[in-house]
């Protein structure tokens, strides 16, 4: 019961990095119908970003203001910088490819992605650098079960992020603009809604809830590495293709569950076998379930 | 611009037949006088790759590999390939009368020749050679799946690491001395002569497997069947990294020498001639009219579901066989060559060279492989250079660069004796050769 409890604190935590970077890719995939596959490496480029940050916080200012001061700087400054990045993304990769086969911008967002692994390596070379612990760990033990405030905190910063991104296309005009498009982004467009307005805000908005994922992550494991993108990455990618096309709900809740397979398969079968039966659960379900737990059924004629 | 358009126009009297002469001369000629031609012009040795490499390394070798270029490929092959025009062209109008299969095979013959000589000068050469080969293989199998049907799969790293270990482990099994299986079952000197066999069972394998991706295709398609097929190359590299009877994350290693060149090629050659029969024919519009309208397609009498899983099952097949050679090119497979990395090399190829299109997969698969090993020398900078041009090529040819062409195999290799100041009767027999 204890091991259980303990384990179920860990997919929460292992499912908000799922959820967070999920729905960066759902939010896309719902307005414009597209696969964007540099996300994962936006996650990335905005982990490394903050490190920057971090770091360049901690060398400046460390005597004067308190790590949880840093930390939220550095989530802040990242995500603003981080936006940019998505909206570079969106404006040099995706735009001019808006009336072409959605393969091709499929291709295209895979390259980027490689561009930026590569970059990365070039720029600051194959050394391994550590993101440094902005928050100090306070382990708490709760009759057996051991809980750090580190852990605490991601799961609740993740859970306020998708409370304000929910928020924010429920109650603002943009948000509306956004579930518009995702509608039919070739009609809403001659309403009046700006589809060179909305593309890039999804994009940068995407990317700054990416970058915070990255540095949440930073913070639970230390070491960065150019290809992280890859790893959580292609995951969050399947886990909003689960939830449904552009449901943000979907994109979190499918992330979580992600991180819960994940985490119990480790408790009962040796941890390789995580990523086989991941997919094919995965799998059972898309066979089953082709439109995902929230997804509005999609005209035939969208395809790659 | 006069000049130019006279240019091309004396070198389109050339048959490909006068193209694959000059290639020949020239390969002999790099293999007699190549070792001089180097030592003469300063370079430390042939050029493997044309060059490219040497003046990565050192931009002074420049103007040496270019006079090496010239000196050793351009005007040999132009030269040879002009002068002989004449009697290559006539060659060529005999082979037009001839069947197809036989003119096909001469000009086969006669290319492998180039490929070998060229290659017998370097090791490295033939490595790259059977690599490329392998890569059009995979590309056009792609292509039935990912052109001709028009779904965007992402499972052909999962089919290919199929046939790669079937194969793997069978040539182990049965003919080799190792530590996994332990000793031959058969005799050595029976391997190479079953190796087609054993090749076409990691091709049958990768087919059943394809049917993971092919039966959801009957209800799920577009996004989502990308996302199942995403996930079966996922399973598949999962599941054999958790094998150990087939070495795990390790890998299997020293395959048997199997795959030679000429048997590359021979593979090569016979995927080009079955797929394109296979995309040429009823089936092969059936699945283009599947892409375009299925259920348009449904109700003229198309069965969708059998099309659409035929073309899984035999692009998959196909991807097979192309993992089984380069498990031998290699002599060396492991699970992670067939995941994220390998899918983005074999998507960039085929939309690179273009969907619905043979040619076009040649021509990616060939110009992607080449640039790769060309550009080698750039390191980390040859995978921000490969990436940079398929984004271009993507965003000015969204169907890459040569889509929705028929491969024309007779046009192809026909005379080009057409020139008008030619006399009557050698015009009369061509015109009557090209009626029938």
């Amino acid at each position: 019961m204890d091991y259980f409890l303990q384990n179920l604190i860990n997919a929460l935590q292992w499912g908000s990095f799922y959820a967070v970077i999920s729905i960066g890719y759902s939010m896309v995939y719902g307005v414009l119908m597209l696969f964007n596959f540099a996300h994962g490496d936006i996650f990335m480029v905005g982990t490394y970003i903050g490190f920057g940050v971090a770091t360049l916080f901690l060398t400046l200012f460390s005597a004067i203001m308190p790590g949880w001061l840093i930390f939220i700087f550095t989530v802040v400054i990242t995500m603003f910088l981080a936006s940019f990045v998505g909206v570079f993304v969106e404006v040099v990769g995706y735009r001019p490819l808006r009336g072409a086969p959605r393969a091709s911008a499929a291709i295209t967002g895979l390259m980027i992605g490689i561009i930026f692994e590569t970059g990365n390596l070039i720029i600051l070379g194959a050394k391994r650098f550590s993101f440094p612990p902005l928050i100090e760990s306070i382990t708490y033990n709760f009759g057996g079960i051991y809980v750090t405030n580190v852990k605490v905190m991601i799961v609740v910063i993740s859970l306020l992020l998708m409370l304000g991104l929910h928020l924010f296309i429920q109650k603002t005009k943009w948000g509306m603009a956004m579930r518009a498009m995702s509608y039919d982004f070739l009609a809403v467009p001659l309403m009046g809604v700006s589809i060179n307005v909305i593309a890039p805000l999804t994009f940068a908005i995407g990317a700054g809830l990416a970058s915070v994922a990255g540095i949440l992550y930073g913070q639970a494991y230390p070491v960065l590495d150019p290809y992280m993108g890859i790893l959580i990455g292609w995951k969050a990618f399947v886990a909003a293709i689960l939830g449904g096309r552009g449901s943000i709900m979907g994109a979190a809740l499918a992330g979580y569950m992600l991180g819960f397979i994940e985490i119990f398969v480790a408790m009962i079968f040796p941890s390789t076998f995580r990523d086989l039966i991941a997919y094919s659960i995965i799998l059972v379900i898309l066979t089953f379930r082709p439109r995902g737990f929230f997804g509005m059924a999609h005209s035939a004629s969208l395809r790659l | 611009m006069e000049t130019i358009k006279k240019i091309k126009r004396s070198l389109g009297t050339v048959p490909l037949l006068g193209w694959i002469l000059g290639a020949f001369v020239a390969a002999t000629l790099e293999y007699f006088l190549g070792d001089a031609a180097s030592y003469y012009l300063g370079l430390p040795k042939i050029p493997a790759i044309f060059g490219t490499l040497i003046m990565f390394k050192d931009p002074m070798m420049i103007p040496s590999v270019i006079a090496y270029d010239l000196l050793i490929y351009t005007v040999p092959v132009i030269l040879v390939a002009k002068l002989t025009a004449p009697l290559t062209n006539r060659l060529a109008g005999l082979l037009e009368h001839l069947p197809l299969v036989i003119a096909t095979l001469v000009h086969l013959a006669a290319f492998y020749g180039v490929l070998h000589i060229w290659a017998d000068i370097n090791d490295y050469r033939v490595l790259v050679l059977k690599l490329t080969m392998v890569s059009v293989i995979l590309t056009i199998s792609i292509n039935i799946i990912n052109g001709y049907q028009g779904e965007f799969s992402c499972s052909h790293p999962g089919f290919m690491a199929l046939g790669a270990y079937t194969s793997s482990a069978l040539t182990l099994l049965f003919f080799a001395d190792d530590k996994l299986f332990g000793a031959a079952l058969l005799p050595a000197w029976l391997g190479p002569w079953m190796f087609p066999l054993i090749l076409i069972a990691g091709g049958f394998v990768a087919s059943i497997g394809s049917l993971v991706v092919a039966i959801p295709s009957f209800r799920t398609r577009g996004d989502y069947l990308a996302i199942i097929s995403l996930a079966f190359m996922f399973i598949v590299k999962s599941a054999i990294e958790n094998l150990e009877v087939l070495g795990g994350p390790r890998g299997m290693s020293s395959q048997p020498n199997y795959a030679s060149l000429p048997v590359v090629f021979a593979w090569m050659a016979i995927s080009i001639w079955i797929i394109n029969n296979f995309v040429s024919s009823t089936m092969g519009k059936a699945l283009n009219a599947v892409r375009d309208n299925e259920p348009a397609a449904d109700s003229m009498t198309v069965n969708t579901r059998k099309t659409k899983m035929t073309a899984f099952m035999f692009g998959a097949f196909w991807a097979g066989i192309a993992g089984g050679l380069f498990a031998h090119v290699l002599r060396y497979v492991n699970p992670a060559t067939f995941g994220i990395q390998k899918l983005a090399e074999i998507l960039a190829m085929v939309y690179f060279g273009g969907l619905n299109s043979i040619w076009g997969s040649i021509v990616g698969a060939v110009s992607i492989s080449v640039l790769g090993e060309a550009l080698r020398p750039l390191e980390l900078f040859k995978w921000i250079i490969i990436p940079l041009i398929l984004i271009l090529v993507m965003l000015f040819r969204p169907h890459g660069l040569i889509s929705f062409t028929d491969f024309n195999i007779k046009g192809l290799m026909r005379s080009r004796n057409r020139q008008p100041g030619n006399n009557q009767t050698e015009n009369v027999l061509s015109s009557q050769g090209g009626r029938q």
